[in-house]
C-alpha cells in the first residue's frame, strides 16, 4: 500500500515538473539573448531561392559595417509571408517582437500601427536625407498622417501583362494591346484560335487581376482617389470598371491551382496572356529547377497592363522599428544597411527587383529590371490592392471575398455593392 | 484514513491530466465562447459584451452560408463514402480471402498518412485541366478513351466539395473497414449457423442477424468520422488553399482571425464548429454512458 502511495506522488509531482519546465523552455528559445555578443533578430519571409542570396548579402554588408553586431536571421518560410505574420501576431501579442520584422510598406502596416506596435523612423528618413532619394509620391503613400513607419528596400511591379509573342502572332494580333478595348479585341482573336486567351491562377491573382483592370479602366487618378476620403465606389464609372472585370475575366481560362502554372501556360505557348507581378520576370527568365528558362522578347514579353501605361503599380517590402525592439540600436543600424544605396543594390539584383532609391546603379539591372527601373523614375505611382499598399488586412480579405463570390455567380452589382461596403467599413 | 488511502492515490495520479483537461481544453472553451459574445472586432480593442449579436449577424454573410453549405455536402458524402467503402472491404475479407492480414495492412496504410501529405497529392491527381491540358486523373480517364469522365473536380462550383470529399474517403475508409471488421468477428458463429439451420439465405442473415449486431460499430464509426468531417481544415487548406469555392467553417475561422483580424468573429465559427461537433458527440457520449451503466 505504502508503495503505491509514493509512486502515485512521485509520478504527479514529476508531470507538474514536466509542465513547468516545458513552460520555462519555450520561453527561453524563442527570445535570442540580449547581451553578450550582440544579436540583430531580422524577421522576415525570404527563404526562397533568390530573395534568400539576397538577404545574405545584405546580411555581409551590415556585419562589415557593425563589427559589433550579429544578423540573426529569424526568416519563416512561405511565400507572401502567411505564416510568418501568423507566427509575428503572436510574438506581439506577447510582446516579445523581434528587433526589425519585413512587412509589405502601406496600409498593410496599419493594424501594427494602432496597437502600438511600431516606433515611427522619421528621424531615421530625416537623418538619412531619405526624402531626397525615394520618390516624393511613395513617401506620400507610406505615410500616415505625416509618420513614417517602414524603410522600403525594394520596389516590385504589379501592373505588368506577360504575353507569349508567337501565340499572338498565330492569332492575328500586331500590336500589343495598350487600352482595355484593344485588350478585349485580342482576347477574343486569341479565343478564336482555340488558346486560352489569358490564363488564370487561384482566387488572390483574380483580385490581381482586378487591380490592374481598376487602374486601367478608371485611370491613375481615379484610382488613387479610391484609398482617399473622396472615394466613389458607387460612380458609375465603377460600374463600368467593373462590368470591364468581368468581360476580361470571361476570357480567362480554367484556374490554374497558383500564379506559377497559369504564368506557365503562356510560357508553354499554350495561353496567350497572363497579368501578373513582376516576379513572374524571375520564373520566365531563371534557369531550370528556379525557372522555366525561357528567352525575354521571344519566348515570352511583355508590357504594362492594358490602359496603364505611363502608371506604375507597387508595391513594396519594408523593414520596421518595433516598439520595446530588445536591440533598437541594432535595429536602426539594419536599416540603415536597408535603406543604404550599398544594400538596395546588394540586394535587388538577386532578388529581383528594383530599389526604392532612385540613385541605384542602373547597369546592375538589365532586361526586364532595366524597363522597371527606368518606368520607376519617370512614371505615376499607385499602390497595389492585393499585396497591401492602399488597403489594410481586414479590407483586403473583404475585396478578396467579393470577388470570390463574383467568381461564382458574376452578378456586377452584387460586387460593387460587396466592394461600396469594405470600403465603407473600412471607414472610407 | 483507510477510505482515503483507497482513493486518493488515484486521484493524485489523475491529477495532472484534470488540470490541463481543465485549462486547456474547458477553460479555452469558455474563453473563446466569452469571446464570441463580445463585440472585439479587431486586436487593439478590448470588446465589450454584445450577447448573441455575433452568432446572428454571421448568417448575414454570404459566405458564412456558402461554407456551411460546403460542411454539409462535404460531411455527406465523406461520412456516408467511408461507411459504405470500408463496409464494403470488411464484407469483402471477412469472406476469408487468402493474405487478409496483407490486404488488411494495404488499406489502412492511408490512415497513417497527414491529411497534408494526402491532400498535396490530391492536388495533383485532381487537377482540372483536360483534354490536352489534362494532368492526374483527368489524364488517366483521357488515356483510357474515358473522356467523358473528366470534369473540374473541387473547381465544380456545385459538386466541388464531393470531389474534396474523395481524399478523405480514400484515407479513412480503411479505418472504417478495421472497424466493422471487428465488428463482424464479433458475431458470434452460432448464431448464424442457427440462423442457416433455420432455412436463412446468406443474404438473410446478414440482413437480420450480422447487421443489426453491427449497429455500435456503425454508431462509433459515425461519429468519429462525423467530428472529422465537420472540423477538417488541413485537407482543403492542401487542396486548395484559402479559397471561397471549397470554403469551410474551419478556413472561415482561419482567415477571420489571421487575416481579417477579426477575433470575435472567428471565436463565433469556433464555437459554432463546437455546437455542430457536440450534436454528434453529446448523444453518443449519453448513449455510452448509459450502456456502461447496465450490468
Amino acid at each position: 500500500m505504502r508503495r503505491r502511495w509514493m509512486a502515485a506522488v512521485a509520478v504527479t509531482v514529476a508531470g507538474l515538473l514536466t509542465l513547468t519546465a516545458c513552460g520555462d523552455g519555450g520561453g527561453a528559445a524563442q527570445t535570442p539573448q540580449a547581451g553578450g555578443e550582440k544579436k540583430v533578430e531580422v524577421f522576415s519571409w525570404w527563404t526562397g531561392p533568390g530573395e534568400a542570396d539576397g538577404l545574405k548579402a545584405m546580411k555581409e554588408i551590415f556585419e562589415k559595417q557593425n563589427p559589433g553586431l550579429t544578423f540573426f536571421d529569424a526568416a519563416v518560410a512561405g511565400g507572401s509571408g502567411d505564416k510568418a505574420r501568423a507566427l509575428l501576431a503572436t510574438k506581439l501579442q506577447a510582446d516579445t517582437p523581434p528587433d526589425t520584422f519585413q512587412g509589405h510598406a502601406g496600409a498593410e502596416l496599419q493594424g501594427y500601427i494602432k496597437a502600438g506596435d511600431l516606433e515611427p523612423v522619421n528621424s531615421l528618413y530625416d537623418e538619412l536625407k531619405l526624402k531626397e532619394v525615394f520618390p516624393e509620391q511613395l513617401v506620400d503613400q507610406i505615410s500616415v498622417q505625416g509618420q513614417i513607419y517602414s524603410v522600403p528596400v525594394n520596389i516590385h511591379r504589379s501592373n505588368v501583362m506577360w504575353f507569349n509573342p508567337a501565340v499572338l502572332k498565330e492569332a492575328g494580333v500586331t500590336e500589343v494591346p495598350k487600352t482595355i478595348e484593344e485588350f478585349v479585341a485580342a482576347l477574343e482573336k486569341v479565343k478564336k484560335t482555340g488558346k486560352i486567351p489569358l490564363s488564370i491562377g487561384s482566387e488572390w491573382t483574380m483580385v490581381h487581376l482586378l487591380e490592374s483592370v481598376l487602374l486601367g479602366s478608371l485611370g491613375t487618378e481615379a484610382y488613387n482617389q479610391l484609398w482617399t476620403a473622396g472615394s466613389d465606389w458607387s460612380g458609375p464609372a465603377m460600374t463600368k470598371a467593373l462590368n470591364d472585370f468581368k468581360t476580361v475575366l470571361s476570357y480567362a481560362g480554367d484556374p490554374a491551382d497558383d500564379w506559377q502554372p497559369a504564368a506557365k501556360q503562356v510560357a508553354d505557348g499554350e495561353a496567350a496572356f497572363t497579368i501578373m507581378g513582376d516576379w513572374a520576370y524571375g520564373y520566365f527568365h531563371n534557369p531550370p529547377d528556379g525557372g522555366l528558362g525561357k528567352k525575354s522578347k521571344t519566348d515570352f514579353d511583355w508590357a504594362p497592363s492594358p490602359g496603364t501605361g505611363g502608371t506604375f503599380m507597387w508595391l513594396s517590402d519594408s523593414f520596421t522599428l518595433p516598439k520595446g525592439a530588445p536591440n533598437r540600436a541594432g535595429a536602426l543600424a539594419w536599416l540603415k544597411v536597408a535603406a543604404s544605396k550599398e544594400g538596395q543594390d546588394a540586394f535587388n539584383p538577386k532578388k529581383g527587383s528594383i530599389p526604392a532609391r532612385k540613385d541605384a546603379d542602373t547597369s546592375l539591372y538589365t532586361d526586364y529590371l532595366a524597363d522597371a527601373l527606368k518606368d520607376w523614375g519617370s512614371d505615376k505611382l499607385a499602390g497595389s490592392i492585393q499585396h497591401g499598399v492602399t488597403v489594410n488586412d481586414a479590407w483586403r480579405v473583404s475585396i478578396n471575398e467579393a470577388v470570390g463570390l463574383f467568381h461564382a455567380d458574376k452578378d456586377v452589382a452584387a460586387l460593387q455593392a460587396a466592394l461600396a461596403e469594405a470600403a465603407k467599413n473600412s471607414g472610407q | 484514513m483507510t477510505r482515503v488511502r483507497r482513493w486518493l492515490p488515484g486521484l493524485l495520479l489523475v491529477m495532472p491530466s484534470i488540470i490541463a483537461i481543465a485549462v486547456f481544453v474547458y477553460g479555452m472553451l469558455g474563453w473563446n465562447f466569452r469571446l464570441a459574445m463580445t463585440d472585439r472586432h479587431d486586436e487593439i480593442s478590448e470588446g465589450s459584451f454584445v450577447g448573441l449579436e455575433n452568432f446572428v449577424t454571421l448568417w448575414d454573410q454570404k459566405r458564412w452560408g456558402i461554407s456551411v453549405d460546403h460542411a454539409i455536402v462535404f460531411t455527406v458524402v465523406f461520412v456516408g463514402g467511408a461507411l459504405a467503402l470500408g463496409w464494403l472491404l470488411a464484407f469483402l475479407m471477412e469472406k476469408g480471402i487468402r493474405g487478409e492480414g496483407t490486404f488488411r495492412a494495404v488499406y489502412l496504410f492511408p490512415m497513417a498518412i497527414s491529411f497534408v501529405a494526402t491532400g498535396v497529392v490530391w492536388r495533383w491527381l485532381m487537377n482540372s485541366g483536360q483534354d490536352e491540358r489534362a494532368v492526374g486523373l483527368n489524364r488517366l480517364f483521357d488515356s483510357l478513351g474515358l473522356d467523358f469522365l473528366q470534369w473540374e473536380w473541387f473547381r465544380n462550383p456545385d459538386w466541388g466539395m464531393a470531389a474534396m470529399a474523395i481524399p478523405a474517403i480514400w484515407q479513412m475508409s480503411g479505418y472504417v473497414m478495421a472497424l466493422f471488421l471487428a465488428g463482424f468477428r464479433g458475431v458470434p458463429e452460432d448464431l448464424r449457423e442457427a440462423a442457416r439451420v433455420d432455412g436463412c439465405t446468406e443474404w438473410q442473415v446478414y440482413r437480420h442477424i450480422v447487421l443489426p449486431l453491427l449497429r455500435p460499430v456503425t454508431l462509433s464509426a459515425l461519429i468519429i468520422l462525423g467530428h472529422i468531417s465537420l472540423k477538417v481544415f488541413d485537407l482543403i487548406v492542401a487542396v486548395s488553399g484559402k479559397q471561397i469555392i471549397t470554403d469551410v467553417p474551419a478556413v472561415f475561422m482561419w482567415v477571420a482571425v489571421f487575416d481579417s483580424h477579426d477575433p470575435a468573429k472567428g471565436a463565433t465559427i469556433a464555437s459554432y464548429i463546437v455546437l455542430a461537433v457536440s450534436v454528434f458527440v453529446i448523444p453518443y457520449l449519453v448513449w455510452t454512458l448509459r450502456k456502461e451503466r447496465r450490468p
